[in-house]
């Protein structure tokens, strides 16, 4: 019966156009706050007061401050190193292994809330992805240009996927909170960071899971690779990664 | 496990949520300082002013509200929040120069050192957990150590704390130092810190706007409001889609959550708050997996890579995020309801 207004569906608009045309985050969700407001007609103060008692109440969301100190004297005494060396010294390895390896410790400690402690410029690329291909360059020799880049792209995707899915489980982290923060302003009271972390680690095992298992064939889908190019050896070879990828 | 927190009675508490504020607020002052004594700093007074304004708010809220009154103190609220996005906006908020140990010196402590690094890091949750468990009732002379309506954020507090007096001891490195060294990660994630909770603002204004009310609208224009299963499937792959386009789960979640989840899910059928709101945001984070909106994620490893494909990266996560989708779809329909 009611007729539909799409106007407060304006700030969304300006969000994605926002981070579309890539301008400072906070600038973009401030004017999508601003536009919405003007879009039904708020009048300028009590837009301000909304800006301002929903900032004060979503205070708990920087606490995360508060683990800062912790990892940053671990770090200036040789965390990073350490963990780096630790991984090194994994025996018996294999590219799946290593990428395996890296994968559980990296879900695990981001579940701890060492995000940072590793990642794509930190760990990726200084140290994992050179890994994983050294260990399938000694198996196989060298490598042509399209298997080095899907060994690549699976060190990158492991450390994404790993952490994307480890972190919701550690309670400080911004994502909990930011749902702990959203239960309440909804009048959903009774909820603590600690029951949404819990929640999430259904979901981690399962990425767990499916990730590993991918892991598992990646072996076989390099020597089938390497075999295929060996075949061809010609000029129209590097679409077929890309081909195989999507399959 | 009690969820019976009541958020109605304050009680008084040793780690109050007004305390453990006031302690954000003093960390974040100390961070200020450091940041004008640093000399070098390209871009030293803005954004010591841009973490200034963030920690007054910490410092100052909740006493203003006390005396000044909720209107007023809204109003400078908004005022700052305005003014750090214009900050932030104008690219006026960098790193500073830092005094880093060199590779050698920090690979010599990591010897020295060894596994005892781990220990503080793993000490937070442990301490966290188990406060929040099984000493969330404790009262030292007649009052509660944690806020009965913040349990985990006060132990997390004191979690921090003890991991701080742990890691003095392991590496000599005073807390103070350790403060000061963290002006190096805050500066390294710089206005991204701020960004979670300007989201939150942002649902807020939606909330106030009723925007949910028009995805709501939206939602009902194509699916029947008592059929659970494609509830759930549109809320769980309308997170991932809007995440695919914002490039941002945290900016999709208030939206999408308002929109259909508060509505339908819990208010029309009962569903379970806690993991229909984890495994949403889980839904979003495999949008994130396979759109190039997520650069830092996505491309910049292609670049770093050096990669021929820019896009392979994702192309390479899109099973493993595609597998997930299903699996949480069908895990939220599993749990969320209770009857």
């Amino acid at each position: 019966m009611s007729e539909l207004n799409f106007l407060p569906l304006s700030g969304i608009l300006v969000v994605i156009l926002g981070f579309a045309f890539r301008f400072n985050p906070l600038l973009v969700v401030t004017c999508a706050g601003l536009v919405t407001g003007w879009a039904v007609d708020l009048d300028y103060l009590t837009l301000l007061e909304t800006f301002g008692e929903k900032f004060l109440n979503s205070r708990q969301l920087a606490s995360f401050l508060l683990l800062l100190p912790v990892i940053a004297i671990l770090e200036r005494y040789g965390l990073q190193q350490h963990a780096k060396s630790w991984i090194a010294s994994i025996k018996g390895a294999t590219t799946a292994r290593i990428l395996s390896v890296y994968f559980v410790v990296r879900e695990c400690s981001a579940a701890l809330g060492l995000i940072n402690l590793a990642g794509q410029p930190q760990t990726v690329r200084p140290l994992l992805a050179p890994m994983a291909l050294g260990a399938a360059s000694n198996m196989h020799g060298d490598l042509p240009k399209p298997v080095r880049d899907m060994i690549s792209a699976h060190a990158a995707a492991c450390d994404n996927i790993a952490v994307f899915f480890g972190e919701d489980i550690f309670i400080a982290f911004g994502a909990v909170l930011l749902m702990d923060a959203f239960l309440r302003e909804n009048g959903i009271t009774g909820i603590e960071p600690l029951h949404i972390g819990l929640w999430a680690i259904p979901t981690a095992i399962a990425a767990l899971i499916v990730h590993l298992f991918r892991l598992a064939r990646l072996e076989a889908k390099i020597r089938t690779q390497i075999a295929l190019h060996a075949e061809q050896n010609g000029s129209s070879t590097s679409n077929s990664v890309a081909r195989e990828e999507l399959a | 496990m009690s969820t019976m927190t009541s958020s109605a009675s304050v009680q008084p508490a040793i780690l109050s949520i007004e305390n453990i504020y006031l302690l954000i607020g003093f960390v974040v002052l100390f961070l200020v300082v450091k940041t004008l004594q640093d000399k070098h700093h390209p871009k030293r007074l803005t954004t010591a002013l841009f973490w200034g304004l963030f920690g007054g708010v910490f410092l100052f809220g909740d006493l203003s509200v006390a005396y000044l009154g909720e209107s007023l103190t809204y109003r400078w609220v908004g005022s700052f929040v305005i003014t750090i996005a214009i900050l932030a906006g104008m690219g006026k908020v960098s790193m500073g120069s830092y005094d880093v140990p060199s590779d050698e010196v920090q690979t010599a402590s990591a010897r020295r050192i060894g596994n005892k690094l781990f220990i503080p890091a793993v000490l937070i949750p442990i301490v966290t957990v188990v406060c929040t468990i099984l000493l969330k009732d404790i009262q030292v002379a007649g009052l509660f150590v944690f806020d009965q309506s913040h349990v985990t954020l006060a132990a997390l507090t004191l979690a921090c704390a003890i991991a701080l007096l742990v890691s003095w001891k392991f590496t000599g490195g005073s807390p103070f130092q350790a403060l000061g060294e963290s002006r190096r990660l805050v500066d390294s994630i710089g206005w991204a810190a701020i960004l979670p909770q300007m989201l939150a603002m942002l649902g807020g204004v939606f909330i106030v706007a009723s925007t949910g009310t028009a995805i709501q609208d939206l939602v009902t224009l194509f699916v029947s409001p008592d059929n659970r299963f494609m509830l759930v499937v549109i809320y769980c792959v309308g997170m991932a889609l809007f995440t695919m386009v914002m490039g941002n789960a945290f900016a999709a979640f208030p939206v999408m959550t308002a929109g259909i989840a508060v509505p339908f899910l819990i208010q029309g059928h009962g569903a379970s708050p806690a993991p229909l709101v984890a495994i949403g945001m889980y839904s979003g984070y495999c949008g994130t997996l396979m759109t190039p909106m997520a650069a830092n994620f996505n491309i910049v490893p292609a670049a770093l890579l050096d990669l021929k494909d820019k896009y392979q990266v994702i192309k390479v996560q899109i099973p493993t995020a595609l597998s997930l989708l299903i699996i949480n779809i069908l895990l939220m329909y599993g749990v969320i309801f209770n009857d």
